[in-house]
């Protein structure tokens, strides 16, 4: 059995995000990058199901990046984490999720896994689109919003955060799931590991040689910062806050 | 603009967030709107497989340049689904638009909702969903007659799709309306240690103004809220006329999500604490004195 599963690289939550003055985009002179957290989130599940579920029937774990060739240190960080390989689709080209759900179809072609885990969206564009353009391209059912996926009936049974509750599905495989927040808590790689991760296999893979005829539907003409124009009242006691709640 | 305009229905009527979505198509110049809520055509396997099915065959059969909805979870999955079948233009969470000549120009927020960035879709059918908040609802009565128009009946075989199948639905009975549709939202953060003291505190003022209860994602990550109640970059989006924020320390996540709530009011112990920096009235105290006596108050 084998297992994809996505790695975009994404600015660190923990830092401002300026927009530059000319609008064109986001300042990224002094910008640390992390692996996406619900990609994070992806690998740790992937990692779970080979440890609960691999029998003779080996469960390999394959990474995939779509991106500059300094993708590579999110890639390495799923290594660490505990992935078999990784392959980087390298382009310097601009993507939107649809261009990166094409490619990732490609490398899905090449590889025929039986399941795809991807984060439910990435954190810097927040697009939450590309694990289900991949299912459509694929024509696979999809689970998104993964909460609990556990091997059982047909392929797998998958707990779903929904606007109205947790919903149970069950999915045949091959599948594309994407990983909520709830899934789990990721690990974090041992200095061995890491080490040990750095001799680990990436093969890079030139985007134009898997020839992936799609070009970006969503263009970004301009981007600008939200900062809040609240100032905030500070209250003296409580019998002033229910002046402002009474209705 | 033909446009097909994606609904959900909560039990017998078509949900606020639906309503907002009708809103945006209308406002599209020549707007020609057909509305279609793909669970009223059939319930035995509700999926994002069959629905997407469903619906990129609808856009196929009447050759609509335009699919709408209010940017739930349902469309995130499903709308987004058929927009792959449909050539993958879609921009999600949209909250304003504008035109430049033809070119409609869409403000969607990224990083959080730190960044707001501009962006168009090259290619027809474009699918857009649009955040609820951003867009007044309109009247109900705008939809019976949309609905009293001709129904039309498409023939769709998604026999071929493997699809994954529904089995159940773990939905939290509650009498308090959603927090995407409340004038008014509690919302309780960190401070509350138990299920018993949100649903006390916070679920005690939420009833007193009638208003909704939400959380902050640290409360479901505990297992102390439902997810359903969690507001932020990665659960619900609101903005109602007061959102009320007891013992939320304001991560950047949690701010995406109430930010844009006409009135803040927070109360937390920490002078310090972010969401006071967004917030209009501002109460340092622990919740667990303060709730009781704003309860009381209104009770009384």
């Amino acid at each position: 059995m084998k297992i994809l599963v996505t790695c975009k690289r994404v600015p660190d939550t923990d830092q401002k995000i300026h927009v530059k003055e000319d609008g064109g985009g986001i300042d990224d002179s002094n910008l640390a990058y992390v692996l996406n957290p619900f990609d994070a989130i992806a690998v740790e599940e992937a990692l779970r199901i080979r440890e609960e579920y691999q029998t003779n029937d080996e469960i390999q774990i394959v990474a995939v990046g779509v991106g500059v060739a300094d993708y590579e240190s999110e890639l390495r960080t799923a290594l660490a984490m505990g992935a078999d390989r990784a392959i980087l689709v390298e382009s310097t080209a601009i993507m939107d999720p649809w261009t990166v759900a094409n490619t990732i179809a490609a490398v899905v072609a090449r590889e025929s896994p039986d399941l795809v885990l991807m984060g439910k969206q990435a954190v810097d564009d927040d697009a939450n689109q590309t694990g289900q353009f991949l299912a459509a391209l694929l024509q696979w059912p999809q689970a998104t919003f993964a909460s609990n996926i556990r091997f059982g009936g047909l392929g797998l049974q998958v707990a779903r955060e929904t606007d109205q509750g947790i919903e149970e599905i069950e999915v045949p495989l091959p599948a594309v799931v994407t990983a909520d927040l709830r899934l789990n808590e990721p690990r974090y790689a041992s200095l061995p590991s890491i080490l040990k991760a750095r001799k680990k296999e990436i093969e890079i893979i030139a985007h134009t040689d898997l020839q992936v005829d799609a070009d970006p539907k969503l263009e970004v003409l301009s981007m600008k910062s939200e900062i809040s124009q609240r100032s905030c009242v500070m209250l003296d006691n409580v019998n002033s806050l229910i002046e402002i709640i009474r209705p | 603009m033909k446009t097909l305009v994606i609904t959900e229905s909560d039990e017998s009527d078509i949900r606020l967030g639906s309503l907002s979505a009708i809103a945006f198509a209308q406002s599209l110049p020549e707007a020609q709107l057909d509305t279609l809520c793909v669970a009223d055509v059939f319930g035995e396997n509700p999926t994002a497989d069959s629905h997407a099915a469903v619906i990129a065959a609808a856009v196929n059969q009447k050759s609509y340049e335009l699919v709408v909805a209010a940017a739930t979870t349902y469309a995130k999955d499903v709308v987004a689904r058929a927009a792959g079948l449909c050539g993958g233009s879609m921009a999600s969470d949209v909250i304003s638009h504008r035109f430049d000549g033809d070119q409609l120009l869409l403000d969607r927020p990224m990083f959080a909702g730190a960044v707001t960035a501009t962006v168009t879709l090259s290619s027809i059918p474009r699918f857009i969903t649009v955040r609820a908040s951003a867009y007044n609802p309109v009247e109900r009565s705008i939809v019976d007659n949309l609905n009293s128009l001709d129904t039309e009946s498409l023939d769709v075989d998604y026999s071929d799709v493997p699809c994954a199948h529904w089995k159940s639905l773990a939905s939290r009975a509650s009498h308090r309306p959603d927090v995407t549709e409340a004038k008014i939202v509690v919302s309780g953060g960190r401070a509350f240690k138990s299920t018993e003291d949100f649903e006390r505190l916070v679920g005690g003022l939420a009833d007193g103004l009638g208003g909704a209860a939400g959380s902050s994602r640290a409360l479901v990550d505990a297992g102390i809220t439902p997810n359903d109640l969690q507001v932020g970059q990665t659960g619900k989006i609101v903005a109602p006329d007061i959102y009320i924020a007891l013992g939320i320390s304001g991560a950047v996540q949690h701010l995406a999500g109430m930010k844009n709530s006409k009135t803040i009011i927070a109360v937390n112990t920490d002078p310090d604490a972010p969401i006071f920096s967004v917030a209009d009235f501002g109460l340092v105290g622990d919740v667990y004195e303060v709730v009781p006596q704003l309860i009381a108050e209104l009770n009384g």
